[in-house]
């Protein structure tokens, strides 16, 4: 059974349609025969950081993974509901996931750009992928672009046909940040993007985040609840049952979220008393 | 390893009572004696391979006094006058390798993609099964089938066909015998590719997902994937199952024997019988009744050595580079 109604706790006031830019609605996924989230419905505004919180195996990677169809590339992996990106069901039996993909970008949670490319080969790999381009000039420009939004390209642009692995974990997770942006996404997924990395380069990838949300849509797993105070417009906080699967507790705008949580295992959760 | 030495409890009491102790002397002995032992282990290889070389100038130093280094560019193979030259078979031995490896290397690597990447698990199990037990069939047994079953196919389809289309090529022309170079290229390509795919399968299945997965949220197709991402992270490995794969060609001898044709000649055509190294000394060693005629092949032998050490040592230069611009240490 499908629902659209969405349970009233999980929807973040907007005040026009236009202003949502990705919608879950009733997503449930297994792993083979078990059962990881169950009858997830989120709404994501656009131009917004919205963060997914939760103890670990609460699902929320699980549920990032399944807005951009990448859940289902795991063997025996599947999903039912829907996740409207832009008002069309991008699990609609015509749509393409590999073209999906395209338009909701992905940064891992360990950093992983291509051993075997340079930096630059690394950016431009998406768009020569897509088809976006194949003019080595029209390339040069949307990866210094790419890099730029990344906030890593002066620090690489004498170097841009270096190995890519010669970088510091920090760089490294924001040359994956401009490789993602390089396929010019609408919707911009992070999975836990930080918790590989030092403080330094963790608060250079939160400060980027804060400034990529002016151009795109941002959804952020986390486990690191100050980081989702610093960072998120929204927060969902996400929760497993007794079977150990997932789904939304409370979702709303991050600073209700942290002062007035409505539930009370969002309140134990944000204040320690477990996860 | 065991869970029970693993847990970390078990460890941090073994870890306290040696720190309290300090080395035995039964620790002290045992730990020396291994050294030693592990270092005679490592210079009998050495040692070997040593010997083996030495034996083998030593045997053919008469055919190397005798005919120099013309032996080497000689085509001339002729026991009746003592006259003696190793061209044809060296000929015959790489181009019969290199047909083996281009074809053996093509088709291992496409059908490693293919199981790692893309066959449900029902295929991939038993077809990767099938591909382990072809590598231990017995070269005399590939031999057999190579003379009465692929020699006498090739000759009536697969070499008229390639003649038609590209006869004008000095490669496919010449009449047909069935055994010859290619023939033989193709045997050997057989007993080699479970080698190239069964090892390649197991490095590209050890690429990690992460990178697969960056790749697909890039939009990249899983072919896509597969090829610009999965396979160059594998390729060092791949290149090393190659030339292990080329060192096996190389030095084959039975199968060779039986479908090359056993004809010391060098023809511009594929199609037309040749010789190898291995081949010519087995089967000429009982008949070599002459020292000079037992240097020469002696000699052959060392070429055949000295071949296979350069080509594995080759690629593994050719490996250490790949690895290096992949900024890892080997």
């Amino acid at each position: 059974m499908q629902t659209t109604v969405v349970a009233a706790e999980n929807s973040v006031p907007v005040e026009d349609e236009a202003d949502v830019a990705l919608c879950a609605r009733s997503i449930s996924a297994w792993y083979g025969t078990k059962l990881a989230i169950r009858d997830v419905s989120l709404d994501f505004r656009r131009h917004s950081i919205s963060a997914l919180m939760g103890p670990s195996g609460c699902g929320k990677t699980t549920f990032l993974r399944c807005l951009n169809r990448i859940h289902e590339s795991a063997l025996g992996a599947s999903t039912t509901g829907e996740v409207l990106l832009d008002g069309t069901n991008i699990y609609d039996p015509g749509v393409n996931p590999v073209v999906t993909r395209r338009r909701i970008g992905m940064v891992f949670q360990r950093p992983n750009p291509f051993p075997t490319m340079s930096i630059f080969e690394n950016v431009v790999s998406g768009p020569r992928y897509t088809g976006l381009s194949r003019n080595p000039r029209e390339l040069k420009d949307l990866a210094e672009e790419a890099l730029r939004q990344a906030a890593l390209f002066d620090e690489v642009k004498d170097k841009l046909d270096d190995p890519a692995l010669s970088l510091s974990g920090g760089q490294q997770q924001r040359l994956c940040i401009a490789r993602a942006l390089a396929v010019q996404p609408e919707v911009l997924l992070m999975d836990e993007p930080t918790s590989a990395l030092d403080p330094l380069s963790t608060l250079k990838i939160e400060e980027l985040m804060e400034q990529l949300a002016t151009n795109y849509t941002v959804v952020i797993v986390t486990h690191n609840l100050q980081q989702a105070a610093r960072v998120s417009n929204f927060a969902a906080f996400m929760l497993g049952d007794a079977d150990r699967v997932g789904s939304v507790i409370e979702y709303a705008p991050t600073q209700q979220i942290f002062t007035h949580p409505n539930d009370r295992r969002t309140e134990d959760y944000i204040t320690g008393r477990f996860g | 390893m065991s869970t029970e030495l693993d847990s970390p409890r078990t460890l941090t009491a073994a870890r306290g009572r040696a720190a309290q102790r300090g080395l035995t002397t039964r620790q002290a002995v045992s730990d020396r004696a291994f050294r030693v032992a592990l270092l005679g282990a490592t210079l009998l290889f050495v040692a070997l391979i040593a010997g083996l070389f030495v034996e083998l100038v030593h045997g053919s130093w008469e055919s190397i006094v005798t005919f120099g280094a013309g032996f080497l560019w000689s085509s001339e193979w002729n026991p009746v006058t003592n006259h003696f030259g190793a061209l044809p078979f060296i000929y015959g031995t790489v181009v019969s390798s290199a047909i083996a490896i281009v074809i053996a290397g093509v088709v291992g690597i496409s059908a490693a993609v293919f199981l790692a990447e893309f066959a449900p698990a029902v295929v991939a199990r038993p077809v990767s099964f099938f591909i382990e037990l072809l590598a231990a069939v017995p070269s005399v047994v590939f031999g057999l089938w190579g003379l009465f079953v692929l020699a006498p196919i090739l000759s009536q389809t697969v070499e008229p066909f390639l003649q038609r289309y590209l006869g004008f090529l000095p490669l496919f022309s010449g009449p047909i015998y069935g055994v010859g170079l290619f023939t033989a290229g193709l045997l050997l390509a057989l007993m080699i590719v479970p080698t190239v795919a069964a090892i390649a399968r197991d490095l590209i299945q050890a690429v990690p997902n992460e990178l697969r997965e960056a790749s697909i949220a890039l939009g990249a197709t899983r072919w896509e994937t597969a090829t610009r991402v999965v396979l160059p992270s594998a390729r060092a490995g791949i290149v090393g199952a190659c030339v292990l794969a080329l060192g096996r060609a190389l030095g084959e001898t039975i199968a060779a024997t039986m479908v090359i044709g056993n004809r010391p000649a060098i023809s511009a055509s594929l199609f037309a019988p040749g010789y190898t190294l291995s081949s010519v000394i087995a089967n000429e060693f009982t008949e070599a009744t002459s020292s000079i005629y037992l240097s020469a092949l002696l000699e052959l032998g060392l070429i055949l050595f000295v071949v296979s050490v350069v080509v594995n040592g080759g690629a593994r230069v050719l490996m250490w580079s790949m690895l290096r611009s992949l900024g890892r240490r080997p």
